[in-house]
């Protein structure tokens, strides 16, 4: 088939591009569930510890629409899938989009893929070339995750439909972001609508899995996260489910194949409209030209996630109000009220996490208009490089403080309006979601001093913000000590709602975010442009 | 006369390269100054010191007076900057960067854009992302010669102009230099230098190698000559400056230092010229001509 000439070098291409990040994802991945489970070994080691931890979450469906069904739960590969799976596939979800898009789209916008369409290659060559690796590597983590598991003397059968499971995840979005990469026709916007589906897909299973015996539990089989955990690792696999992977995936490719038949190289399915033909705008105004997109694609994104996560707690408290022996378990927790509050509070710390990524995002812009020589013209005008580096960076502070108090108002009104008391409950969360500000704005402080001293690992903010994410989630389970909790800003935010409010450790988060964004001016004041 | 450019011993490496080793660049105001160089040879990042982007190594750099590391700002007001390789902002059109860059140097002059935008038949409607090479540059050539500044900086803008618009460059460049601009042209083609430029300072792996006015630089291009004449040619391959010459029958061949042109020519005549080609030095024999002489 002469439409496919050159995969075999382009795949070579793609694994030389992508040989340390590659390799380093499913390392991490692979070997935080391969960890995961030796914690649970030693924690749980008995199967009586290990039901009594399974009562307390059979019956909480809070706990459940964090993480997920509860299932297998006497075992410790349950335990480890039931911690650790919802979150690993949000990972490796991440990554399948991230490098399907490097591959595809941006190589067609910076006009690379030009250079190599000029030579023998076909026209699905470059798809397929990247396919061939982002496919390769979820059966890497499927085959790694099930001999790490089995070596640790878990059942193969689970260890492995985990891990085909999680590999699943990358096969799925990868297969949607095929499609994305040829209806967009900026590299931003299909990673944005990759890590929408994400998103989605998390908020579907989440919706399904705490819901009543008689509600839409169906919703979890809408979603890939969900497939993963219908799969039954260790709690009666079946293996059926993965039938829905590769189906769905073989679907989704299709559609992309067929889409890229009929573009051009470089554009999207949308015609490219005619601009104005004059404006006038300053450093600012450019920065708000740039930026504005992203910010309201997120505010959507915000307000569905925080408006999703608020009416399922409201679920909650209907199941909890239908069960009195459930509401009487929970009452020497702090009773039905706590529950709910402490449902929000986590909701609110993963809404934290996702607003880090829009503030990463628009700092990092900093760098990505200096590595594509747009801020060289920029910055031979009369413009100072700070006010230049303040004109993007004040998305990425007042930007995440904007989307914060919008999932805040959200969350509020999606709980005050089915509870009918707004009045309380608006001012609470939005309080309790602004608690999140300093802690995110450290995030946009690391990326700011890495763009000012270290301009060639801005990534590295990147990195951080998923090892924060990983302390956060698996640091309690790993008996990791306090001072390596301590590192991540989001353990020392106040526990809202329901929590006690403290304001001196938010009072150290600003001055740290201070101390790095003044460092990375003074950098890039000093340092080199290019 | 003052000087709107000058710079000595200029230094800058990028880890092991050395990418300006000792460069010299001095710009009198007022004169269209060529920088000419092979790829490589450390123009480009030259001007980026010049405009404050880069911070050398060492030496000494000043621009219109002042420090274009500590006074970028200000200097930037005053001069206008278009880079070698454009790249436009997708989402925004043609029109609206011109008018973004335009603001960024303190204004520009709407009657000299709307002329600008005709003789260089831009469409500034089109999205950055939909402009070809060579009108990504004519946006920023626009951008920089509808400003109202005194020094242009140009690094190598015609390298993606078709000849029609390399034509209007030539004219607006002319221009430019009536209105007593001053500019400084950066390129690896010596035959634009030569149609544009007062003076040309010519570098080489990050070091000046020579500089002055194109008459002075005479004395190191040599251009080669292909003739055919009416009899047997004799006398000229004794002549002064004469070199690799080479006759059959009526045909000859040699290269003639161009200083001595017009008395080889004379000579030529002598002997009937049915068909003369001529072809201009170019930039790498004007090197070997400057490794010889100076060995
Ligand atoms: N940012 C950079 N990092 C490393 N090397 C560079 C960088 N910029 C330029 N160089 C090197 O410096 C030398 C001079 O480059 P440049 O000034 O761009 O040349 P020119 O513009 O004359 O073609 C080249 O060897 C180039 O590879
Ligand atoms: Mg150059």
């Amino acid at each position: 088939m002469n439409t496919l000439v050159g995969t075999g070098s382009l795949v070579r291409l793609v694994l030389r591009r992508e040989r340390i990040q590659l390799p380093v994802w499913i390392l991490v991945v692979s070997g935080i569930v391969a960890a995961t489970a030796s914690s649970f070994a030693s924690l749980y080691p008995t199967v009586q510890s290990r039901q009594e931890l399974a009562a307390s979450i059979v019956n909480n469906p809070s706990i459940l629409a964090l993480s997920g069904p509860a299932q297998g739960l006497d075992t410790i590969g349950g335990m480890t899938e039931w911690k650790y799976g919802a979150v690993a596939c949000v990972l490796v979800g991440l990554m399948a989009v991230f490098m399907t898009v490097r591959h595809t789209r941006a190589d067609e916008e910076t006009g690379r893929h030009e250079l190599l369409g000029a030579g023998v290659v076909g026209r699905y060559a470059k798809l397929t070339a990247t396919l061939i690796v982002v496919f390769g590597a979820g059966l890497a983590y499927a085959l790694l995750i099930g001999f790490a598991l089995t070596a640790q003397g878990l059942p193969a059968a689970g260890s492995f439909a985990m891990g085909l499971g999680i590999g699943g995840c990358v096969w799925f979005f990868s297969a949607v972001t095929a499609v994305a990469a040829q209806v967009s026709s900026s590299s931003r916007a299909a990673n944005g609508i990759g890590g929408a589906v994400i998103g989605a897909a998390y908020l579907l299973r989440a919706a399904g899995d705490s819901a009543a015996e008689d509600g839409p539990r169906w919703l979890s089989w809408l979603s890939p996260i969900g497939w993963s955990q219908q799969m039954r690792p260790f709690a009666g696999e079946r293996f059926w489910v993965l039938a829905l992977f590769v189906v769905i995936s073989v679907v989704l490719l299709g559609v992309g194949y067929a889409l890229v038949g009929r573009r051009d190289i470089g554009a999207g399915l949308l015609p490219e409209r005619a601009g104005r033909p004059s404006g006038v705008f300053g450093t600012f105004g450019l920065a708000w030209r740039l930026q504005r997109g992203i910010l309201i694609g997120w505010t959507v994104g915000i307000v569905v996630l925080a408006g999703a996560l608020g009416g399922i707690s409201q679920s909650l408290k209907s199941i909890l109000d239908s069960s009195p022996q459930v509401a009487q378990a929970l009452q020497h927790l702090g009773g039905q009220q706590s529950l709910v509050d402490s449902f929000m509070a986590a909701i609110l710390d993963v809404i934290g996490l996702a607003v880090s990524v829009y503030a990463i995002q628009a700092a990092l812009r900093l760098r990505a208009e200096e590595t594509a020589f747009r801020a060289e013209p920029v910055l031979a005008g009369s413009v100072a490089r700070l006010r230049w580096a303040a004109s993007h960076l004040a998305f990425a502070l007042i930007g995440s403080a904007f989307l914060l108090a919008v999932a805040g108002t959200a969350t509020g009104l999606a709980v005050g309006l089915t509870n009918g008391d707004v009045g309380t409950q608006l001012p609470r969360l939005l309080g309790a979601a602004m608690v999140q500000v300093p802690a995110v704005w450290v995030l946009a402080g690391i990326a700011t001093a890495l763009f000012g001293l270290l301009p060639r690992l801005t990534s590295l903010a990147w990195a951080a913000l998923v090892v924060f994410l990983l302390l956060g989630q698996l640091g309690s389970l790993f008996q990791l000590s306090q001072w390596a909790l301590d590192i991540s800003p989001f353990t020392h935010l106040p526990k809202l709602p329901g929590g006690e409010f403290t304001v001196v450790p938010l009072i150290w988060l600003l001055v740290v975010t201070a101390a790095l964004t003044l460092a990375g001016l003074a950098g890039f004041r000093r340092r080199d442009v290019g | 006369m003052t000087t709107a450019i000058s710079v000595s011993g200029l230094r800058k490496a990028f880890g092991r390269t050395q990418a300006l080793d000792g460069l010299d660049l001095t710009v009198t105001t007022g004169e269209v100054h060529g920088f000419l160089g092979p790829n490589g040879a450390g123009k480009s990042t030259t001007i980026r010191v010049l405009l404050g982007l880069l911070r050398a190594d060492g030496g000494r750099a000043e621009l219109l007076g002042g420090d274009p590391w500590r006074d970028a700002t200000e200097l930037h007001r005053r001069l206008a900057y278009v880079p070698g390789d454009v790249t436009l902002w997708p989402t925004l059109s043609g029109g609206e960067v011109i008018d973004l860059l335009g603001r960024l140097r303190g204004g520009l002059d709407p009657k000299r854009r709307k002329d600008l935008l005709e003789r260089f038949d831009l469409d500034p409607t089109k999205k950055g992302r939909t402009y070809s090479k060579g009108n990504r540059q004519k946006v920023a050539l626009v951008a920089a010669l509808a400003s109202d500044v005194e020094l242009l900086i140009l690094d190598e803008p015609t390298s993606g102009l078709d000849p029609l618009m390399e034509e209007v460059f030539r004219e607006c460049i002319a221009r430019e230099r009536q209105d007593g601009r001053t500019v400084l042209l950066s390129s690896h083609v010596l035959a634009e230098v030569e149609a544009l430029c007062d003076r040309v300072s010519i570098i080489r792996n990050g070091k000046t190698v020579e500089s002055g006015t194109l008459a002075e630089l005479r004395h190191l291009t040599r251009t080669s000559i292909t003739a055919e004449l009416g009899s047997p040619l004799s006398g000229v391959d004794t002549m002064a400056g004469v070199h690799d010459y080479s006759a059959q029958g009526n045909k000859v061949q040699f290269e003639v230092d161009t200083a001595e042109l017009d008395a080889v020519l004379r000579k030529l005549t002598e002997f009937g010229v049915r068909s003369l080609i001529s072809q201009p030095p170019t930039l790498e024999q004007l090197f070997l001509r400057h490794y010889e002489v100076s060995a």
